[in-house]
């Protein structure tokens, strides 16, 4: 079984400047991986490299064994972003639609087996009750499980989420970081979610992959997640405690803080 | 403009339109211009297009003019000028058609050049007025055999293509970051798009003018947009209402003589305000309209 995803000295280069740099990272099947690092770092553009969005200007990168290309069936992605437009006058059932057939050219011919997977996909996320809603009317939470379904429905084996917690209330963050993780267990598909609060999902990740200062580490979390580590790699104070119940919290000043941003 | 006004036989008044080959001409290129704007329209609003839709109509002015100085159709000085702009826009990419402020600023010099530059041209030709004016209102009532002909080109082809690109281009319009990542050229499809809606724009403009352009490419299609949030149905919508528009106008107009333009943009605007009406009013009385 090939590794779901393995990168080996990879480099990215935007407008002249290195992202980040020898990079070697290997992620199995089935894995739940938290992407963390201050703003501005480089997680957006990993995945975007992971995708084929952004050229690798060193290194190679392997997903489940093939090279990367845009319209990879196996792979699922969720951008960064706010909002949909309000007035964005198109149903959920829609856009989760166009996951499957959205990038084929020709006249749209109705197709049942494909409409029963868009079914099934939606229903996996739990939005049967607002499949026919605009999706610019929808919350939040439940754009958000739409996007899901849309990332899924093509047989995707590995999700690619970018900051897809924030701008949602605490529970909210917790029902879909829950749904992340049964997609992950019960599907065995392999996530990668970028975080800037890891706290909602510190129970689930098997792995940690941090990128700051031009480098991408990866780690175990017992390893990551501790104050000193997690202090240097924000550059700012960073706490973590342990509960009464055994659980993690991450608490403290970790917006986003780095020569990137202070640069512009 | 006639002696006969309209009854309330449909058939004798239907015959009573066609009579004169000039309103058979006006009906037929009334429709192709309705078929394509109509199309066009519903991923204009889409995509939140309507001021690049404006702005081609106005780069279009001098090439009219041209048109006519060239001794040339006007429509075809139109279509050069509104494709160049089209893939000019392209190009510089998605900023300035989100009326993006120092991209707006100048594409709004350019305009009043091309504005400027069009005057010019119409000065150069004869002086006369009714070339500007024929422009900026529509002459769907003198549309020649040849021209005719063109816009059935245009619009056939402007439509299939427009088919034929459907889906990658609604998911490039909703979601241009993973259609991009699903594999669809978002740059590529966005300037076809972009293209199809300059061929649209010309020959909209012998119908209704640069002016009142609104009435036919963005009125229809925010409609439906307004009625449906299903694409496909959404699209055959806009044509729908397009072509009524046009239609309707063509008749009030000739029992009337008040100008086409006018009926046109009055039904188109009538429509608009009656259909979102009911969704601007607070929640407690809309449930009166539902
Ligand atoms: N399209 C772009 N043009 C120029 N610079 C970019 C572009 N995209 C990203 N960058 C730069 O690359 C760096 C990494 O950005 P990004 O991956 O979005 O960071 P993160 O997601 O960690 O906040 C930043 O310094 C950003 O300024
Ligand atoms: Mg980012």
């Amino acid at each position: 079984m090939p590794s779901a995803l393995k990168l080996d000295r990879a480099a990215v280069r935007i407008g002249g400047g290195l992202v980040w740099s020898d990079v070697d990272l290997e992620v199995e099947q089935g894995e739940f991986v938290a992407i963390l690092g201050p703003n501005g770092a480089g997680k957006s553009t990993l995945l975007k490299a992971l995708l084929g969005l952004v050229p690798l200007s060193h290194g190679s990168v392997l997903v489940f064994g093939h090279p990367v290309r845009r319209g990879n069936d196996d792979v699922g992605y969720l951008p960064q972003r706010r909002r949909f437009d309000p007035d964005l006058r198109i149903r959920a059932t829609d856009l989760v639609r166009l996951g499957l057939d959205g990038g084929r050219w020709g006249v749209p011919l109705p197709s049942a087996a494909k409409r029963r997977r868009v079914a099934q996909m939606i229903e996996l996320v739990g939005a049967t009750g607002y499949q026919d809603r605009a999706i610019g009317e929808l919350s939040g939470g439940e754009q958000q499980r739409v996007l899901i379904a849309q990332a899924l429905v093509s047989g995707a084996r590995m999700l690619m989420l970018d900051e897809p917690l924030e701008s949602l209330d605490l529970s909210n963050q917790q029902a879909i970081s829950e749904l992340i993780r049964g997609i992950c267990e019960r599907q065995g598909v392999t996530v990668l979610l970028v975080a800037h609060d890891v706290n909602p999902i510190l129970p689930f990740i098997d792995r940690v992959v941090y990128v700051a200062g031009g480098h991408v580490l990866s780690g175990q979390p017992r390893d990551v997640i501790r104050t000193e580590t997690l202090t240097r790699l924000y550059g700012a104070p960073v706490e973590v405690l342990h509960t009464g119940d055994g659980r993690l919290v991450v608490v403290g000043q970790y917006e986003p803080v780095s020569h990137h941003a202070i640069d512009h | 403009m006639v002696g006969q006004g309209p009854s309330w036989d449909v058939v004798a008044d239907i015959q009573l339109l066609l009579q004169f080959h000039f309103m058979q001409n006006a009906f037929l290129a009334g429709t192709l211009v309705a078929l394509l704007a109509g199309a066009t329209g519903y991923f204009v609003v889409l995509r939140g297009q309507s001021f690049v839709a404006h702005m081609l109509s106005q780069v279009g002015f001098p090439g009219a003019a041209a048109g006519v100085l060239l001794h040339v159709s006007p429509v075809l000085g139109l279509i050069t000028f509104c494709v160049a702009a089209a893939v000019g826009i392209g190009w510089l990419g998605r900023d300035v058609e989100a009326g993006n402020r120092a991209e707006s600023a100048a594409v709004g010099s350019i305009l009043a050049f091309s504005l400027g530059l069009g005057l010019l041209f119409f000065r150069l030709y004869a002086g006369s007025a009714q070339g500007i004016y024929a422009f900026l209102f529509g002459s769907i009532l003198g549309i020649a055999d040849r021209d005719v002909l063109l816009t059935f080109a245009i619009a056939a082809a402007g439509l299939a293509v427009l088919v034929w690109m459907g889906r990658p281009l609604v998911f490039a319009s909703v979601d241009p970051d993973v259609a991009a990542a699903r594999g669809v050229p978002v740059r590529l499809v966005s300037i076809g798009f972009l293209v199809i809606l300059a061929l649209a724009v010309a020959i909209t403009v012998q119908i209704v003018g640069t002016l009142l352009i609104f009435a036919l490419l963005v009125a229809p299609g925010a409609s439906a947009l307004q009625l449906t949030a299903r694409p496909g149905l959404g699209f055959v919508l806009s044509i729908v209402l397009a072509l009524a528009f046009t239609w309707v106008g063509l008749a009030l107009a000739y029992f009337s003589d008040f100008p086409v333009g006018f009926f046109v943009t009055s039904l188109a605007f009538g429509a608009y305000v009656v259909i979102r009406a009911p969704k601007t009013l607070p929640v407690r009385t809309r449930a009166v309209y539902a």
